[in-house]
């Protein structure tokens, strides 16, 4: 087996003796960080190529709402329905919209990202008789294969489902940084006039990122419904479109798998301001986030790739990482 | 012919504290390319200074008119306190960043005050409506309006008159001017571009605390106000054109009047009708209504 691999399963592995090993609300903690992981590395396949979505809560809500309202209104309750359909939501919001985001970049590209992010906010709060305006939605317990999940491992048995969907979204994520559609997003960002000029349609390839970017979202938002078991309008505001935003970043573009990483870090991390200083959770995250920013710009990949340069200096020639290297 | 006025006056004065906040977002953002998210933090250190100002101003016996000196104050206070700090300690390192780096940094500096604000000024409600009541009322046709509407929009509208005067008549607005067209001939021509860079901001988070200190005597002061004006003044200064002061004007009108409109007539459409406008807009007109011209890189 190629090393990738190896190393693949073998952090899978730990991943459920994890699982099996901590407490439950630390498991819990885990699943969601992990769905919020998958949302995010969605933004950061935008991020690569130098597009900030300051919208991306959309489509997960999307997802999430998709899945709500399959079962409340079709009583489907199969997890391996109802999450499919939160992921077509992802894609077809993320289809319309990419279709006219596509076309703007920088600034232009997060703030209409943000405003459309918004006004489904706006459309969520509102439509009461739909979405149940901000008392959100309940999701009952999924069935899994037509029965019930096992009884006292709910929450074990849909972790697993979690890890195998990351594992997923981690596989596509790690094909995706090493083909031509990879090194095209870094083109874009580095000079996309230039990559014009090759012959590549950029738009068309930021409208495909855009479009997988939601299908990502889509998944991590109707997991992120079927574990919380309860959804609310607030999953489309701006600032949580910022917190995966702030995910992304802190895990660095280089390494698009570190993305969970840095989910599991942020979420922890919050957990614990949230817990001790209530009222300094997000100076705690925004202090945080003004440091890596500041000081290691490439998040914790740069700080990862550092450390193992001089343990094992060759380590450095086997990751074809990305070094920040702009025009 | 009542609908339509309250319609124009709710929008016009929608519209100007808009632009008060608007304005200093797209000063901003035309001298050193940075979209500052913070600027809403500095609306509402404007807010909340200027309500626990006047609260303690009309406790005093002083005279009783001073309290709007008492809010320009607080404005002016904020804006030469947390101006030069927050250019010097954190913007100052962007300045040569792309885009989007400044963007999340001002993200997470916005996320950072929004806790410095609760610290300093606790979680509870401010209400500080003197200013608003001094004035008293005056008619307009059959409806009564508070006078402070009007004070508040004289306000904003000389806030841009004195921008556009400084920005056209002083030795200082026209460095301003060469500099957002481009910093480093402007810098050959032994312009100093710190001192222009921290200038501006500063100018610019006193129009936003200016914002903040007008609105509190209008709404309770509470946390999270920050958040709210942002994405609005976003809104904006993105349909205006950015950088562009005349664009923030129309912009603020736009928004004003479409929201006026509304919460008058479609209130279930009122919390995305502002984001509607905006990216309809942006379809059209994809760098807004009055864009500054930029090359390409190639």
């Amino acid at each position: 087996m190629r090393p990738f691999y190896t190393k693949f399963f073998l952090i899978l592995g730990l991943f459920v003796v994890i699982g099996i090993i901590v407490p439950a609300w630390m498991r819990y903690l885990l699943t969601i960080a992990l769905c919020k992981g998958i949302i995010a590395s969605g933004v950061m396949l935008l991020l690569k190529c130098g597009l900030v979505s300051f919208g991306h809560a959309l489509y997960s809500a999307a997802g999430a709402y998709a899945v709500a309202l399959t079962v409340k209104h079709l009583g489907v309750r199969e997890i391996l329905i109802i999450i499919p359909v939160g992921v077509a939501a992802g894609i077809l919001s993320a289809a319309v919209i990419g279709l006219i985001v596509s076309r703007y970049r920088e600034i232009f590209f997060a703030m209409i990202t943000m405003a459309f992010s918004m006004a489904f906010y706006g459309f969520l709060v509102k439509a009461y008789g739909l979405t149940g305006g901000t008392d959100g939605l309940r999701i009952p317990p999924p069935t899994l294969f037509g029965s019930a999940l096992p009884e006292g491992y709910e929450r074990f048995v849909l972790y697993i489902l979690t890890l195998i969907f990351v594992a997923l979204v981690a596989g596509i994520l790690h094909k995706t940084e090493r083909s031509p559609f990879g090194f095209l997003l870094q083109g874009i960002k580095g000079n996309e006039v230039r990559v014009s000029y090759l012959g590549i349609p950029v738009q068309r390839a930021v409208l495909r990122t855009f479009i997988i970017s939601g299908c990502f979202a889509g998944l991590g938002g109707g997991l992120l419904a079927v574990n919380s078991g309860h959804i609310d309008p607030h999953l489309s505001y701006w600032t949580v479109s910022g917190e995966f935003v702030f995910i992304s970043l802190l895990s660095g573009v280089g390494n698009l798998n570190f993305v969970f990483i840095g989910a599991i870090l942020v979420e922890f991390i919050r957990s614990y301001a949230f817990s001790y200083v209530p009222y300094l959770w997000q100076m705690i995250l925004g202090g945080i986030m003004l440091l890596i920013i500041i000081f290691s710009p490439g998040g914790l990949w740069q700080i990862y790739n550092s450390a193992a340069d001089r343990l094992k200096p060759s380590l450095k020639d086997s990751n074809p990482g990305v070094k920040h290297n702009d025009s | 012919m009542d609908g339509v006025l309250i319609i124009l006056m709710d929008g016009v004065f929608y519209a100007a504290y808009l632009y008060l906040v608007a304005l200093g977002l797209t000063l901003i953002f035309g001298v050193m390319k940075i979209l500052n998210i913070a600027h809403g933090s500095l609306y509402g250190f404007g807010a909340y200074t200027g309500a626990s100002l006047v609260l303690f101003y009309s406790r005093q016996e002083f005279w009783p008119w001073g309290v709007y000196l008492v809010l320009i104050g607080s404005a002016v206070l904020v804006g030469i306190i947390l101006g030069p700090i927050i250019e010097r300690g954190i913007i100052r390192r962007f300045y040569r960043e792309e885009v989007v780096v400044p963007l999340i940094a001002t993200y997470a500096l916005f996320l950072v005050l929004d806790d410095v604000m609760k610290l300093i000024f606790g979680t509870s409600p401010y209400f500080a409506y003197q200013p608003l009541n001094l004035a008293g009322n005056f008619s307009f046709g059959n409806i009564s309006y508070p006078v402070y509407y009007l004070i508040f929009i004289s306000v904003a509208v000389i806030s841009g008159f004195l921008l556009w005067a400084v920005m056209n008549m002083t030795k200082f607005g026209r460095f301003v001017v060469a500099v957002m067209h481009d910093p480093e001939i402007s810098n050959a021509m032994g312009i100093k571009l710190p001192r222009i860079y921290l200038a501006t901001f500063t100018i610019g988070a006193i129009f936003a605390a200016l914002g903040g200190a007008f609105t509190s005597p209008m709404t309770s002061v509470v946390p999270g106000l920050a958040v709210e004006v942002i994405v609005a003044s976003f809104a904006v200064v993105v349909i205006g054109g950015l950088g562009s002061y005349s664009g923030a004007a129309i912009g603020a009108l736009i928004v004003g009047i479409v929201r006026a409109t509304a919460v008058h007539h479609f209130p279930v459409m009122e919390l995305f009708m502002i984001y509607l406008v905006m990216a309809g807009i942006l379809i059209i007109k994809p760098q807004g209504l009055f864009p500054i011209e930029e090359e390409r890189r190639i």
